[in-house]
């Protein structure tokens, strides 16, 4: 799989941890995956929005990948529940159901962004990139703000 | 079944497994089926409920399963019966979102169930009302056969309240 250039915490400079929520187990290992080529950390994972919320309140991830179709309680309600409580939680829809309805709903629930499925690891990447904004960096960025204060 | 149900489901299954399977794909057999379903491989339903209402079966021979999931995870995997079925019910969820997501734009309102496991040999037949269009998507990597039973349960809003 293409490496990314790494996305670090700009706080720390540490991975940036992720919370992955998808009822299929195959879904979760894929974007383990792609989450590993961004040099990313997988801080929990989650089969429906229950459990989401619950792994939320644990690893305060930087990032929720939030699958929409889930049993028991649904993307969009678990990020809804999920912001009502820490306002700042990065939630990004990865959903295979892509419609406006969906997207709108997701959107003013309190979701950052959508990506559809298939997932693109570029495009997720740059998503990611967005929605993080100042909080992260990559590492080439770190390393080269480390040089230049090093030679101050 | 009219057309305008089953064509985004054609055209969702023939740009994800073109794309997961990275090779070209066509459909070479289909058929209206009035019998119960036969399971070819490993197979995953998911229902659909609303202004639509049925079911969509996919079924997936093993070595096409295998393809898919090592496309979809970038790296060749062994063979193992828990990541075929992980993989079918995947592939079904990502054909089925970009289908309803057409039909959705068309106007039908609905919602799509989580895919689970088709695990019988034999199960669900059509009928009058809801009769099972079965296609064949052929391609270099294997096959993926897939069996849609839906119907109509009301009209369109738009078609309901015409202005």
């Amino acid at each position: 799989m293409e490496q990314f250039p790494a996305l670090l915490r700009a706080t720390d400079r540490q991975p940036v941890r992720y919370l992955v929520v998808d009822d299929s187990v195959f879904a979760r290992k894929n974007l383990a995956r792609i989450i590993d080529s961004y040099g990313g950390s997988l801080a929990g994972e989650a089969g429906d929005g229950c459990t989401a919320i619950a792994e939320y309140d644990r690893t305060r991830a930087d990032i929720v990948l939030m699958d929409i179709t889930m049993p028991q309680m649904e993307g969009i309600e678990a990020a809804e529940r999920i912001v009502r409580q820490h306002p700042d939680a990065r939630i990004i829809m990865v959903s295979s159901v892509g419609y406006q309805e969906n997207i709108v709903a997701a959107l003013q629930k309190g979701a950052r962004h959508f990506v559809q499925k298939p997932v693109k690891p570029e495009l997720l990447y740059e998503v990611i990139k967005y929605v993080l904004g100042d909080a992260a960096v990559t590492a080439a960025n770190a390393a080269a703000g480390a040089n230049a204060t090093a030679g101050e | 079944m009219k057309m305008e149900l089953i064509q985004p489901f054609i055209n969702a299954a023939d740009a994800v497994l073109s794309e997961t399977l990275a090779c070209s794909v066509a459909i070479s057999d289909i058929s209206m089926d009035e019998e119960p379903y036969q399971r070819h491989a490993t197979a995953a339903l998911v229902e659909i409920s609303g202004d639509i209402e049925g079911r969509v079966i996919f079924d997936v021979e093993d070595g096409t399963a295998m393809k898919v999931a090592s496309a979809l995870a970038g790296a060749e995997l062994e063979p193992d019966a828990q990541l075929m079925r992980e993989t079918v019910a995947e592939l079904a969820n990502l054909v089925i979102g970009n289908a309803v997501t057409s039909l959705n734009d068309a106007g039908f309102r609905f919602k799509v169930h989580p895919p689970i496991d088709h695990p019988a040999a034999t199960g669900f037949r059509g009928s009058e009302d809801t009769e099972a269009l079965v296609m064949d998507f052929s391609s270099p990597a294997g096959s993926v056969f897939m069996n849609v039973a839906l119907r109509y349960n009301r009209r369109r809003r738009a078609d309901q309240n015409p202005t």
